[in-house]
């Protein structure tokens, strides 16, 4: 049972960490695609700070910054510039993709992966099981989540995110600065899910072609079966991280096939944004640009 | 009154584009007094007063303020955020608020109360509740804006604007949402904010309520300002004659006996003599919700008869679009009944039929915004002449038949004298008149038994208003029913054979045309006069 | 009262003809001239000369049969990928699940191809599979479209999670029950299949070009004269460009929303012919993978219109070839790279370029600025927040 709950909390703590930085954006009106593409991105950072310094810890500020960049990208796409949010979301994420692959090519000569990095924890599924709880992230990732609650709706700033993504006309007529509230809302939407990403890589001692599988967009999904709430999106999260516990552990029972158990985060999403489950009404304004 | 001005603003312009929102307006305001700045629809007061808060430059003029014991300042094209901290402020009429955040959260919004790096929310509720008892704008900070009434909502727009000092306060039509109690709740408020030693601007049409709330007035008509008076030595037929302007008084002329209409001379006949009294549409009892309230159209009943144009005067925002809409079929009625005449002449129930059978049974329609409705602008002329139609020009296979939208486009162009004459431009090239005239083409070329025009000639120039006039009664005359519905108090009695007044919700008043006047129409209009007919 | 009137020019049509090749060609354009610029960096950071890159690139695709071959492999399936995205953005509507929906439509027509006994003529067989191919994605397609029409649910998020629960799903059945063993592919299909390229023109032997490209470039013509030839197509077009005024002239808009994602997912469905008719004869995992998302980009460059997704579609293909012929010297991914920069300035072109020429144009006409973006009407007056329909921000 303990095993059991260890091994979950594992697995959710980059949904956490890319779910944060999810509600933050979205609630701010700029739509969250490119979790998947911030996470990747912030795992090769991750990786290439660690090995090049030989500290984890480096790897963790290297990830986050990795992370800052490739959103200030979105954000100077989609604020600034208004191009489409769904279409540079997508683009974003190819680019994670082709870039971390280009440079895993320059950097270690490698077209799948790179040579082990210090990270935390043993590493890999089998190891000792409480080496997980030594890895910081695992503590960070809850922190992540926890504080953006807190900053959603205790803080001047989390007013005004709030405001930003619900009716930006109001908060422009107040003086809010929308742009740039949102602007600061990606950038950290970046950092937090990078920080995601950068887990994966320290906690495998290792960055692997696409090593984040869809989490980003699992991630998404949280969010909206959390409907954009912190608490509702942590227990989301949860759910589906103690799913996929559950299908490891099942394997070799071959109870329910694992792919249907993959299918759960996306088929709850579905259903809640039809509404059976009691609608999953969006930020007013998400999606859209502010003159 | 003090006798010192408040607020000073002289030959302001404004132009958006090619339109002149403000062609030489100008404003005097004097401390601790309740103005009224009053006009029809377009007159141009909204712009001024928008130029006044800060939204936007103008475009020639001066803007001069004096707020706090200090004397005028010019302030001509400062922005908002530097109006609201000398302490000028206004109230939209649409909200702007954000509905799912309390009323305490959007009353800090943008001047946030902190303890540490956190908000003081206990602070804020505190400030609200102080504020509440101040001014009586009695409201929970606990609440959910969505939650509130529309008159609480109004409340937390004033709240906001005198959180952050405002003194002077500008409300744009404040009263458009307000039951009549809450009406008298605004008024104790504002009465108190002027004892305090605010000054009040309020830009509205109802005539009523100037009479009872204001100490000066100042009337607009099409961009300039027509006149200021004191409210003690005016009455409301004074203000609505100052209001309409010189058109009123060609339509008063005395020629035609009183009968107000505009034009001698008149093709097919004078009006209502001809009529047949053959209903060709019937709205019985109809009432229809809006997203503001669940009877913006409060059980309304008429006839349109064959060969008649029954006109709806009235100011904009009374329930005429979403009485036109439940006719056509664009927006769901409560309840009530709607018919028309189809060709035979029978009248056929459509209240459950869609937007295509009406418009198949006989009914055509000139919406009032041809630019989100009546054309689609990107689409080239031929295209939006067949639009609501694009059915009957289809041959086999669902394929268009080009051949006839061309010819279709090549006919109504000559007819309706459409420019420039090519078919294949895209309406956004055309002018407004002549992006009206498509649309005319297009509803008035086709067969119909009944047409809805609303406001058939807003935004269109002199020419193409006299063109669009000659077809509406060249169509009465071959006995079609239509019913227009306009703003423009002019046009209603230059058309019409008879003539009703929307306000509210509610018919009126239903005037004979030959008994119809600006004088006569006027306070019905403004709400002075008649209540639920 | 008489509002004062707004009076526009008339414009001739040169002029004409010109703004709209300015507003359709010029966002492209600077795409692919950042994208070039973007990529020379790259290519000087590997320590290439770009010259001698792009002139390998050329060579590894146009230059050469096999290579030629192979590009117009690769267009065929974003053809259908594309076509797929302009439609529906056609309708205002965005269809992520291309991806999926080309996987389903493979998936079915290898199993039509694998259920008919074999020696069944290609002129029966055929059909039948491009009719279970369009089934399969016209399926899937249809679940967002109905729920878009029915409960306002975003079809962007159904899509991208759809996705996954279909690319879950075939992968289940796949290696479950269908495959050959040590592979992930299914059974070779007994009828159906199209002759490569290569069998009427020996010179694009090797290639895995083949008939489906025909099919293709009349599946384009088809949809242009859908959309702009007939009366469904009008309303479609309608409904994407003022949802309110294609209401106003009578056609339901939820109809058209689900009528046209089930189209959508049909056009990606028969994409999958490519592959699993016209190279391997079989249905294999991840055949189409990336196809889908690069339809958007193929549909973004191509403006949405069926020649530019052609062109577009090749364009990406010689990319994507391209990107092999020069692994040598540089990373194919930096192709990848590119990719997504190109649908990045081009996305970010689109409303620069507008805005642009619009000022270009400005004092001439116009309503004045709408507070908020919500206010409609000569006068601004009007709040149209009213409007049921959410027009989407940039196209």
């Amino acid at each position: 049972m303990i095993a059991f709950l260890i091994q979950t909390l594992r697995i959710v703590t980059p949904y956490l960490f890319a779910a944060a930085g999810g509600i933050i954006s979205e609630r701010a009106g700029i739509i969250a695609l490119t979790l998947e593409g911030f996470m990747l991105t912030g795992a090769f950072c991750a990786a290439l700070g660690s090995y090049y310094t030989g500290s984890p810890w480096v790897g963790i500020l290297a990830g986050a910054a990795g992370g800052v960049l490739a959103a200030l990208l979105h954000a100077l796409a989609t604020i600034r510039y208004r191009a489409d949010q769904v279409v540079v979301g997508i683009a974003m994420n190819l680019l994670a993709v082709g870039v971390t692959r280009f440079f895993l090519r320059l950097a270690f000569d490698s077209s799948s992966n790179s040579p082990r990095i210090p990270g935390f924890g043993g590493g890999g599924v089998g190891s000792g099981v409480f080496s997980s709880l030594a890895n910081p992230l695992v503590w960070f990732g809850i922190l992540c989540m926890v504080g953006v609650g807190w900053t959603l709706y205790r803080t001047p700033f989390g007013l005004r995110v709030r405001a930003a993504g619900e009716k930006p006309e109001a908060a422009l007529s107040v003086g809010v600065p929308v742009r740039r509230v949102r602007w600061l809302a990606v950038g950290l939407s970046g950092a937090s899910a990078a920080l995601g990403g950068a887990y994966l890589a320290l906690d495998q001692h290792q960055f692997t072609d696409g090593m984040t599988a869809g989490r980003g967009f699992i991630a998404l999904a949280a969010v909206i079966f959390g409907k954009w709430d912190p608490k509702r999106v942590t227990i989301a999260c949860l759910l589906f991280a103690a799913a996929e516990t559950m299908q490891i552990r099942l394997q070799s029972l071959q109870l329910v096939p694992s792919q249907f158990v993959e299918m759960i985060p996306y088929v709850l999403t579905i259903v809640a944004l039809a509404g059976v489950v009691g609608r999953a009404v969006q930020p007013a304004a998400l999606g859209k640009a502010v003159d | 009154m003090s006798g010192v001005a408040a607020v000073r603003m002289a030959g302001i312009v404004k132009r958006f584009g090619r339109i002149v929102a403000n062609g030489g307006a100008d404003l005097e305001v004097t401390t601790g007094e309740i103005h009224a700045l009053v006009g029809e629809n377009g007159a141009g007061k909204s712009t001024l007063m928008r130029v006044l808060s800060g939204m936007y430059p103008p475009d020639a003029g001066t803007a001069q303020v004096a707020t706090d014991g200090k004397p005028l300042r010019d302030v001509t094209g400062w922005n908002t955020r530097q109006a609201i901290e000398a302490g000028v402020a206004m109230v939209h009429q649409h909200f702007m608020l954000v509905p799912t955040l309390t009323v305490a959260e959007n009353l800090i919004l943008g001047r946030e109360l902190r303890r540490g790096l956190a908000l003081d929310l206990r602070a804020a509720e505190r400030e609200v509740r102080e504020l509440s008892e101040r001014t009586g704008l009695r409201v929970d900070p606990r609440r959910l804006v969505s939650d509130l009434s529309v008159g609480e909502a109004q409340r937390v727009e004033i709240l906001k604007t005198l959180y952050r000092g405002a003194k002077v306060l500008i409300l744009d039509e404040p009263t458009a949402v307000l039951s009549p109690p809450e009406v008298g709740e605004l008024w104790k408020v504002l009465r108190r904010l002027r004892d305090d030693g605010g000054t009040v601007i309020l830009i509205t049409h109802k005539l009523d309520e100037v009479i009872e709330i204001s100490e000066t007035i100042t009337v607009m008509r099409a961009g300039r300002t027509v006149g200021r008076m004191k409210t003690t030595e005016s009455t409301p037929r004074t203000i609505a004659r100052m209001m309409v302007g010189r058109d009123v008084s060609l339509a008063l002329d005395v020629k035609d006996g009183g009968r107000g209409m505009r034009d001698e001379g008149t093709s097919g006949g004078g009006p209502a003599v001809s009529s047949s009294l053959i209903p060709a549409l019937r709205v019985s009892n109809l009432t229809v919700p809006s997203a503001r309230k669940p009877n913006e159209v409060d059980g309304v009943s008429f006839t349109v008869a064959r060969g008649e144009i029954f006109g709806v005067a009235g100011v904009e925002g009374n329930g005429q679009t979403e009485l036109i809409e439940a006719i056509t079929g664009l927006r769901v009625a409560a309840s009530g009944m709607v018919s028309i005449a189809d060709s035979s002449g029978t009248l056929r129930d459509v209240t459950a039929r869609d937007v295509r059978a009406r418009a198949e049974t006989g009914l055509s329609h000139v919406p009032e915004d041809r630019h989100r409705r009546g054309l689609v602008l990107d689409y080239s002329v031929a295209d939006n002449l067949i639009l609501g139609q694009q059915h009957r020009f289809t041959g086999g296979a669902s394929v268009l038949d080009q051949a006839r939208i061309a010819s279709n486009a090549a006919s109504r162009i000559k007819t309706f004298d459409i420019r420039p004459p090519d078919e294949s431009l895209p309406s956004r090239a055309l002018s407004g008149g002549n992006q009206q005239k498509v649309v005319i083409a297009r509803e008035m070329g086709r067969p119909f038994t009944v047409l809805i025009a609303a406001q058939p000639t807003r935004g269109v120039d002199v020419g193409a208003i006299e063109f669009i006039h000659d077809q509406l009664r060249k169509a009465r005359a071959e006995g079609k029913a239509i019913l227009l519905v306009s703003a423009d108090l002019v046009e209603i009695l230059a058309l019409s054979d008879r003539v009703a007044v929307m306000y509210g919700g509610r018919i009126v008043v239903t005037l004979p045309g030959s008994d119809a006047s600006a004088e006569a129409l006027g306070p019905y209009m403004t709400g002075a006069q008649g209540t639920a007919a | 009262m008489t509002s004062p009137s707004v009076d526009r020019p008339g414009s001739d049509r040169a002029a004409r003809v010109r703004v709209a090749f300015e507003e359709s060609i010029l966002p492209p354009l600077v795409a692919l001239a950042i994208a070039a610029v973007v990529g020379d960096i790259l290519i000087i950071i590997f320590g290439q000369s770009p010259g001698e890159v792009y002139r390998q690139l050329l060579e590894g695709t146009w230059g050469n049969a096999y290579g030629f071959g192979q590009v117009i492999y690769k267009a065929t399936t974003l053809t259908f990928t594309g076509l797929a995205v302009a439609l529906g953005i056609r309708a205002g509507l965005f269809n992520i699940g291309a991806e999926s929906q080309l996987a389903s439509g493979g998936f079915l027509a290898a199993l039509v191809g694998l259920a008919m006994p074999s020696g069944t003529p290609a002129l029966l067989a055929v059909p039948v599979c491009l009719v279970a191919a369009a089934v399969g994605g016209g399926v899937v397609g249809a679940v967002p479209g109905e729920l878009k029409a029915r409960f306002g649910a975003s079809e962007v998020i159904v899509t991208i999670m759809l996705n996954f629960v279909v690319l879950a799903l075939l992968n289940y059945i796949v290696a479950a029950h269908i495959h050959v063993s040590e592979t992930l592919h299914t059974p070779e299909i007994r009828a159906g299949a199209l002759p490569r390229l290569a069998a009427a023109f020996p010179v694009f032997s090797g290639s895995a070009a083949n008939t489906t490209f025909l099919l293709a470039l009349a599946t384009a013509a088809v949809v242009w004269w859908y959309l702009f030839r007939t009366r469904p197509g009008y309303e479609l077009r309608a409904v994407g460009l003022q949802p309110d005024a294609a209401e106003y002239g009578g056609v339901r808009v939820g109809g058209v929303w689900a009528k046209t994602m089930v189209l959508s997912g049909v056009l990606a469905g028969v994409g999958g012919l490519n592959y699993v008719l016209g190279y391997k004869h079989y249905y294999e995992e991840g055949f189409g993978t990336g196809s889908g998302f690069l339809g958007i980009a193929v549909a973004l460059v191509g403006r949405n219109h069926p020649v530019g997704v052609v062109i577009a579609a090749l364009l990406f293909a010689t990319l994507s070839q391209g990107g092999l012929a020069v692994n040598a010297l540089v990373p194919k991914q930096m192709v990848d790279v590119l990719t997504a920069v190109v649908i990045i300035a081009v996305a970010t072109a689109v409303p620069e370029v507008r805005r642009a020429l619009a000022a270009a144009r400005s004092g001439v006409g116009g309503n004045p600025p709408k507070a908020g973006r919500r206010e409609s009407g000569i006068d601004g007056s009007r709040d149209s927040s009213d409007s049921r329909f959410p027009i989407p921000d940039s196209r």
